[in-house]
């Protein structure tokens, strides 16, 4: 059976010569530039609605967002869940256009389901978990394809260039809100209907331009996504963790995910430190979405020219460095602004590019179900590294807990690294078992 | 789809955007909110917090008063806009608009007139003065920093307008906690009522998915737990009971029952208001107490009910919220 159908080296050696990289630089697959912009438009859609909903339950609807915070746990194991069938029905029926367009629909829908909930706290949680159960359900396939449609050798830049997209997105998407609300008043419904009508776009954009079977691939053909061959079967998903290298790769992102605590402690440990005007607290958020912003595509080049682990550890660095940042010495503007690049370097090294490096290790006709395995062990681990960090805090006190932190970053480094050599080998040649 | 020409798909693409656009742009034309009536300064007279047989409120998100003997009858509405108020012995404590998305906290004299103020992270949810007018407490709710994502949590200060020492939240008071020393990331406050001493106070304190009624001094900047599934702590004027409302089963997504702690023997009774009530109630003397509901397309009435358990609710002010006598 052939496990990886890559024909060129992923990594090894890196792209030959200034000149021919040069020449490239300007090449990311229409499929690459399409899913993009997708990602961008929805993202605008989502950060609009996640911007005003909390005035929308508080001040709008006058709940008690207290009791909200409730249901969430339960929803990410169910999440997780549905992502891999997804990955695995867009595998099984190569469509992973469609998986990845009904996970933007169902998140479009959700935001006309806010108007009709109304004040029913229950409807509301719904609404919401139907859009995140969109989010989980969109984000595998729509990886996958952008791996498809891309040479191994450029990879790190097309999830560099897609991942700015995404972030220009969010970023934008509270400003857009807080347009429409300047020209409403605190009308949140007129919100909820401008997010859908830029959702439903998002969708138009998806159907009209994101290409199921990519021709526009520079070295295989409509094969690539494993046309024309028997449909994958459960049996065959299930045994994609019993090779190796994507066996390893799950591990290591699951690993890694154990490595980072969540994002409201670094914030809330850098507010605590420098006792950041709990007024400007959001601007935290906002400072690492701009460094990652940034430099997502300068890394993505960088993952593709000395190699992908290289930069995905690399990232994991930049994320103990800022742990030792909050409990070492440093204070004042220069944490602050030192502590937010390197959390957004963390993530500009890491979200895309540790895609890139699964993506060629795992068979073209299971990807979308390798994707997500990997995605979601991720998620899951760094939901219980959350709890367990909170556990830390209470026992030891917040300075101490962060230290662990950063000692478990370097611990996993070292347990990691190993794992992922020889996945980083094995993407550069024709394995077959 | 793979038939129509680049050209037709980008001109498809465009004619949905525009299509979109209108069908947003129609919806915001439709439904946005007409323009605020400047609220009626005369009428039943100017707004005073000076104490007196007069109930205040926040009505359109305006401070207003009521005679306390006609409730329904005739209102006095100020143009200080707030969308929580509350007041006592001539000092008030306003949570109103910054601007369209932050609030602030302003503390008012008995004319209304703005003493000191400033920006309070998040969005208002209660506001108490001690009985003296010393010590002025508020709570916000701040989206965004809880760990599990999409969670809220709240952000609870206090201000000596006396001292004029301002602690902006809270969370670094020492914690224990069932007897024991506590700390944890994620402790929360919510709803400060003061004693006459104009140091201690009681809270509620939220960890690790728990609400405690908490006990703290403000001087010492410390609190202990006393009692679990309390909420919204409200001290009774003669400082021998705490009315508060208590989550249904011990689980807030089914409401919350609006009782009656006696602190002496710390049992608790239960009002004869039936319906969930979100709110920290105020004592209008020593036997009634004050709180706002809310109809099903969210217009705030308040009511009134007797606090020993007998009787049955009954409106008081329809139209208004955000209940304070004027002591």
């Amino acid at each position: 059976m052939y496990l990886s159908t890559v024909s060129r080296p992923a990594t090894d050696p890196p792209v030959p010569g200034p000149g021919r990289a040069g020449r490239r630089a300007a090449l990311v697959s229409g499929n690459v530039v399409a899913l993009g912009t997708v990602s961008l438009v929805t993202d605008v859609s989502a950060e609009m609605v996640t911007a005003v909903l909390p005035l929308y339950l508080v001040l709008g609807l006058n709940l008690s967002p207290l009791a909200f915070g409730v249901v969430d746990g339960v929803y990410t194991g169910a999440t997780a869940l549905l992502r891999i069938v997804g990955g695995f029905v867009a595998d099984r029926f190569r469509r992973r256009k469609l998986v990845a367009g009904l996970g933007y629909g169902l998140s479009a829908v959700a935001k006309l389901g806010l108007l009709l909930a109304g004040r029913s706290v229950p409807a509301i949680g719904a609404v919401i978990a139907v859009d995140r159960l969109g989010k989980g359900v969109r984000s595998a396939p729509r990886d996958a394809l952008i791996t498809l449609s891309t040479p191994p050798q450029s990879l790190g830049r097309a999830f560099g260039v897609h991942r700015t997209m995404d972030s220009v997105g969010a970023f934008l998407g509270p400003l857009v809100a807080m347009a429409v609300l300047l020209v409403v008043g605190r009308s949140y419904d007129a919100v909820f209907v401008t997010s859908f009508c830029i959702a439903a776009l998002g969708v138009v954009v998806l159907v009209l331009f994101v290409r199921e079977r990519p021709t526009d691939r520079a070295d295989e053909g409509g094969s690539a996504d494993g046309a024309g061959e028997p449909a994958v079967s459960v049996r065959e998903a299930f045994g994609l963790l019993r090779v190796r290298a994507p066996r390893r790769i799950v591990l290591a992102a699951a690993l890694l995910g154990l490595a980072a605590v969540g994002d409201g402690f670094v914030y809330l440990l850098l507010q605590r430190r420098e006792n950041v005007e709990l007024t400007w607290f959001p601007l935290l958020a906002v400072g690492t979405s701009l460094a990652y912003l940034l430099l997502a595509t300068p890394l993505g080049l960088l993952a593709d020219r000395i190699g992908r682990l290289p930069v995905v550890l690399g990232g994991y660095v930049a994320l103990g460095a800022t742990y030792l940042l909050l409990a070492g010495p440093l204070g004042g503007w220069p944490l602050l602004v030192l502590a937010l690049t390197l959390y957004g370097l963390f993530y500009a090294a890491t979200d895309g590019v540790l895609v890139a490096l699964a993506g060629p290790v795992l068979p073209a006709r299971l990807r979308t179900t390798g994707i997500a395995l990997v995605q979601t062990g991720q998620a899951l681990a760094y939901l219980v590294s959350s709890v367990l960090f909170g556990l830390a805090w209470q026992a030891w006190g917040p300075d101490t807990a962060i230290r662990v932190a950063a000692a478990t970053v370097a611990v996993v480094l070292v347990v990691t690294a190993p794992l992922l050599a020889p996945v980083r080998r094995t993407a550069s040649r024709k394995v077959s078992r | 789809m793979t038939a129509l020409s680049t050209r037709a798909k980008v001109g498809l693409a465009a004619a949905s955007a525009v299509l979109l656009g209108a069908v947003a742009a129609g919806y915001a034309a439709f439904a946005a909110e007409p323009a605020p009536p400047p609220p009626p300064t005369a009428g039943a007279g100017s707004v005073t917090l000076d104490p007196g047989p007069r109930l205040l409120t926040v009505t359109d998100r305006h401070v207003a008063s009521v005679a306390t003997a006609d409730p329904a009858g005739p209102r006095a509405v100020s143009a200080v806009e707030c969308l929580r108020v509350y007041a006592a012995a001539g000092t008030g404590v306003c949570l109103g608009p910054e601007n369209a998305w932050s609030y602030r906290l302003v503390v008012l004299d008995a004319a209304l007139r703005p003493q000191r103020s400033f920006a309070i992270p998040g969005l208002p949810n209660r506001a108490r003065v001690s009985a003296s007018g010393r010590m002025v407490s508020w709570t916000t709710f701040v989206g965004g920093d809880s760990y599990t994502a999409s969670g809220f949590s709240t952000r609870t200060g206090i201000v000596d307008t006396r001292a004029g020492t301002t602690v902006m939240s809270l969370e670094d008071f020492a914690v224990t906690r069932e007897g024991r020393p506590y700390r944890s990331a994620d402790v929360n406050y919510w709803g400060v009522t003061f004693t006459a001493d104009d140091n201690h106070f009681y809270a509620t304190m939220s960890t690790a998915g728990k609400r405690y009624l908490v006990r703290g001094d403000f001087a010492a900047r410390t609190v202990e737990t006393l009692k679990e599934n309390v909420e919204c702590p409200s001290l009774s004027p003669d400082g021998t009971r705490i009315a508060f409302k208590e989550a249904v089963d011990a689980d807030p997504n089914r409401g919350w029952r609006l009782s009656v702690l006696d602190l002496a023997t710390m049992r608790v009774t239960a009002t004869a208001e039936t319906a969930s009530v979100d709110d920290q109630a105020a004592w209008l003397d020593g036997a009634t107490l004050a709180y706002t509901l809310r109809q099903s397309d969210g217009r705030p009435d308040v009511w009134a009910v007797p606090a020993d358990g007998s009787g049955a609710p009954r409106l008081l002010v329809p139209g208004a919220e955000s209940p304070s006598p004027l002591t």
